[in-house]
């Protein structure tokens, strides 16, 4: 099984999205040949005109949304770590929307079955949203390098402040 | 046919009741959508000489072709059509975000609205649930503030709301309907439209799947467009966005100032793009679809205006900077909030404040007629004129329905001041010497308008002679307006146009990619016709002529006076009846711009000529 600091998910840098929802529509036309927000695994959120940001799943560690699910129909794939859904298990009940953090359990408008990103497994290419996001504020990331990269940013606007005036 | 929902949905507020009818796919391809489409509605579901704000006037909201796609810019917008309370000529105003495309999911390429509430509501448009919900608590309220009510009373955050603010609500003839809180549908007045229906916010959910004829090659060409949007023809827009244009313009010395005492504006550095950038910008957003984002949004961190927030172009901040002699950036990002806030179009409400100010300098009315110094340059005169046009208190409600309107209630002579084209107020460019620029104005079917065309750029750039009227501009104008026509059909961003290499082919080719219904560029150049054959139709029908194709008294009289290239710059009568003649020639109309019944039907618009006969007989 992939270690917790080896696994990889999409990651979205809020000082580079704009909002635009291009993830969005590449994702739903991806996985489901329509544009479609609402059939995407990944969403746009604007909090505010100045406060952009997309999120999709983490591929946590002990996962609340398999904790959650009543019939078993979640389980976390040993080689990525993606939440796979057992589609004959799942009824739909919502238990692993509401247990989610960050919403990226979704309930299919159409089977009623719940969703959620797989990193484009089939993909040769990868993420559709990380190839298509027109910012690049999309990475494939582990959260070992996230946390790196927060720490250079950290320090960098640490000593920017501290620039004399 | 994709592309095309295939459904309108007819709301009458009067009764309560809705209905949808199956979209004619004649009329779509011979009009494409947007306002081609929206027009041709509007015209079939009004009668002659209808009253703006009457109940009788149909609201009209259109999509394109592409809306609802992936495709960049193309996804995203929507338009508004009606007769216009401020021109009684066509009024139209096209405007992008996210509310397009959800309207499109939810099913429908238009919606026509008319008749009147008895009480204040909003419309819910829940796929194919439609009602029309209490809006009484939300009367008096920003439209910004309509939509996060909204949001929370339907509990769904991803709902998208178009919304009318208190200008709106009181029939201010410049009121715009703004989406997603800073998005506006903003000439014409069409927001005083809908205030008069007692309709304050469309609010939509849309859940449907949009598909494409051609999934494979769509995919393509929006990423091929990805590129090009990435690229050095929307540079602008990504890096400082419109309002670089107020340092070239006033270089250029066409930036009219002081409402147009001169074409240039000793602080222009002070009020300029870049100044804005460097201190104010926060962030750049971006529509749904579109690669390019441009948004840009202003916040101010210190001052008197702390906490404001609003997204700056060239027109507002010119219109409510330069035209009024404020320079002072951080009041002009207030005040461009303040006109969000009220719901009116900052371009207009600018223009407007110019006008008084002028009134004011000339001493017609006093400190004690408007209760305030209202000169040329007063921040503070500025803020309180925008606060009391959204209120309509004191001098603000002469004010809240335009130059033209407020020109004719003060009289004394203000009309010479008042600088508007068929009652739409100017926008940011020295017509007196920008002569292909004059000509469109003058024929722009809703009025004083640079986006009816951007004949400003022929003579900005050189490619003719901009002090010289000549002709040959008729045909330029001609053509920049079909192909304005084709862009606001097809809704997609006018700040994409460049990325359009080859207008016609590459329209034509999305359109057959996305409907499956293949149409070659000569079919589109006729459409386009079609659409500014059509808007002139209804003008005519609405008792427009010739006489109303004209240009502000000062750019006709008041020779621009700055020393340089420009000076002693005017169009006159002479001069634009040899442009009028030209371009009449150029579209097949008559000498009086009439449409001859040749012309209509070459363009297979027959069905039309009885507009044209009428005035025949006349
Ligand atoms: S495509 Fe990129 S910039 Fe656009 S909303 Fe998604 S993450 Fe943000
Ligand atoms: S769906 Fe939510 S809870 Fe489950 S793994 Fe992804 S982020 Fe974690
Ligand atoms: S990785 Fe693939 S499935 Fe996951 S959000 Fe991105 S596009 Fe969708």
């Amino acid at each position: 099984m992939v270690k917790i600091h080896e696994r990889k998910f999409v990651s979205c840098d809020p000082e580079k999205c704009v909002g635009c929802q291009i993830c969005e529509y590449a994702c739903s036309n991806n996985k489901e040949k329509a544009f479609n927000p609402l059939k995407s695994r990944i969403r746009a959120v604007r909090q505010n005109q100045v406060v952009n940001m997309a999120v999709t799943c983490r591929l946590c560690e002990e996962p609340a949304c398999i904790a959650a699910c009543p019939r078993d129909a979640l389980s976390q794939s040993e080689e990525t770590g993606t939440v796979n859904i057992d589609k004959d298990k799942c009824n739909g009940c919502g238990w692993c929307i509401e247990a989610c953090d960050y919403g990226a359990m979704m309930l299919h408008p159409e089977t009623k079955i719940v969703y959620t990103c797989d990193l484009c497994k089939d993909n040769e290419d990868g993420p559709q949203c990380v190839k298509w996001c027109p910012e690049e504020a999309l990475t494939l990331v582990t959260s070992d390098v996230l946390a790196q990269k927060a720490r250079i940013s950290a320090i960098k606007k640490l000593f920017q402040d501290r620039k004399p005036q | 046919m994709l592309g095309y929902a295939g459904k309108v949905l007819y709301v009458d507020l009067t009764t309560g009741k809705t209905r949808t009818e199956k979209l004619n796919e004649e009329t779509a391809k011979k009009y494409l959508g947007g306002i081609g489409l929206g027009m041709k509605l509007w015209l079939e579901n009004s009668a002659a000489g209808v009253d703006a704000l009457s109940p009788e006037n149909p609201l009209v909201l259109a999509l394109g072709p592409v809306s609802g796609t992936m495709f960049p810019t193309g996804g995203n917008g929507h338009a508004f059509i009606s007769k216009s309370p401020e021109t009684g000529a066509v009024g139209e105003a096209v405007s992008h975000g996210t509310f397009g495309s959800e309207l499109k999911r939810a099913g429908y390429d238009a919606v026509i609205i008319t008749g009147k509430a008895d009480r204040q509501v909003y419309l819910w448009i829940d796929d194919d649930s439609i009602q029309l919900l209490d809006a009484s608590s939300l009367w008096g309220k920003s439209p910004s503030e309509t939509e996060d009510a909204i949001k929370d009373e339907l509990g769904d955050y991803y709902v998208r709301v178009a919304a009318i603010g208190m200008a709106g609500e009181k029939l201010s003839k410049i009121a715009c309907i703004i989406n997603e809180k800073t998005r506006a549908a903003g000439r014409t007045g069409l927001g005083a439209v809908m205030g008069s229906k007692n309709l304050k916010a469309i609010a939509v959910r849309g859940t449907k799947d949009i598909v494409t004829a051609k999934p494979t090659e769509f995919m393509e060409m929006v990423k091929e467009f990805h590129e090009r949007m990435k690229g050095p023809s929307t540079q602008k827009y990504r890096t400082l966005g419109t309002v670089e244009n107020i340092l070239i313009n006033n270089t250029m010395n066409c930036m009219p100032t002081r409402n147009y005492s001169s074409a240039k504006f000793e602080d222009a550095e002070k009020v300029s793009g870049e100044a804005l950038n460097a201190k104010y910008i926060q962030k750049i957003i971006a529509c749904s679809s579109c690669p390019m984002r441009c948004e840009h949004e202003a916040v101010v961190r210190e001052g008197p205006y702390k906490g404001t927030m609003a997204r700056m172009e060239y027109d507002s901040l010119w219109a409510l900077g330069p035209y009024t002699g404020v320079s002072k950036l951080d009041a002009l990002i207030k005040a461009a909030e303040l006109c969000n806030y009220y719901g009116m179009d900052a371009q207009s409400t600018g223009v407007t404040i110019g006008f008084i100010m002028d009134v004011h300098e000339r001493a017609i009315l006093t400190h004690e007629d408007l209760g305030m110094d209202a000169h040329f340059g007063n921040v503070e005169s500025l803020l309180q004129l925008i606060e009391l046009m959204g209120k309509r208190e004191g001098i603000g409600d002469t004010l809240a329905d335009g130059v033209k309107a407020a020109a004719a209630k003060i009289g004394k002579g203000t009309e010479k001041l008042a600088q508007h084209i068929k009652g739409l107020e100017v926008t940011g460019y020295d017509l007196r010497c920008l002569k292909t620029a004059a000509l469109a104005y003058a024929v722009s079917f809703r009025g004083a308008d640079h986006n009816r065309s951007s004949a400003y750029v022929v003579d900005m750039k050189g490619r003719v002679d901009r002090l010289k009227a000549e002709k040959g501009r008729g045909k330029i104008v001609k053509d920049l307006e079909d192909s304005y026509a084709l862009i606001d059909s097809f809704i997609v961003c006018k700040n994409s146009r460049g990325s359009f290499y080859k207008e016609l082919e590459d329209l034509a080719r999305l359109y057959g990619l996305v409907t499956g219904y293949d149409i070659t560029p000569e079919e589109l150049t006729a459409s386009a016709e079609r659409v500014n054959t059509l808007a002139r139709l209804i003008n005519i029908r609405e008792g427009l002529t010739r006489a109303d194709d004209t240009l502000p008294w000062k750019v006709m009289n008041e020779p621009i006076p700055d020393d340089g290239p420009v000076k002693g710059a005017v169009v006159t009568q002479d001069e634009l009846n040899l442009m009028l003649d030209d371009y009449y020639e150029a579209r097949g109309w008559d000498p009086d711009g009439v449409p001859t019944k040749a012309k209509l039907a070459e363009l297979g618009m027959e069905e039309l000529t009885s507009i044209v006969e009428s005035k025949e007989e006349a």
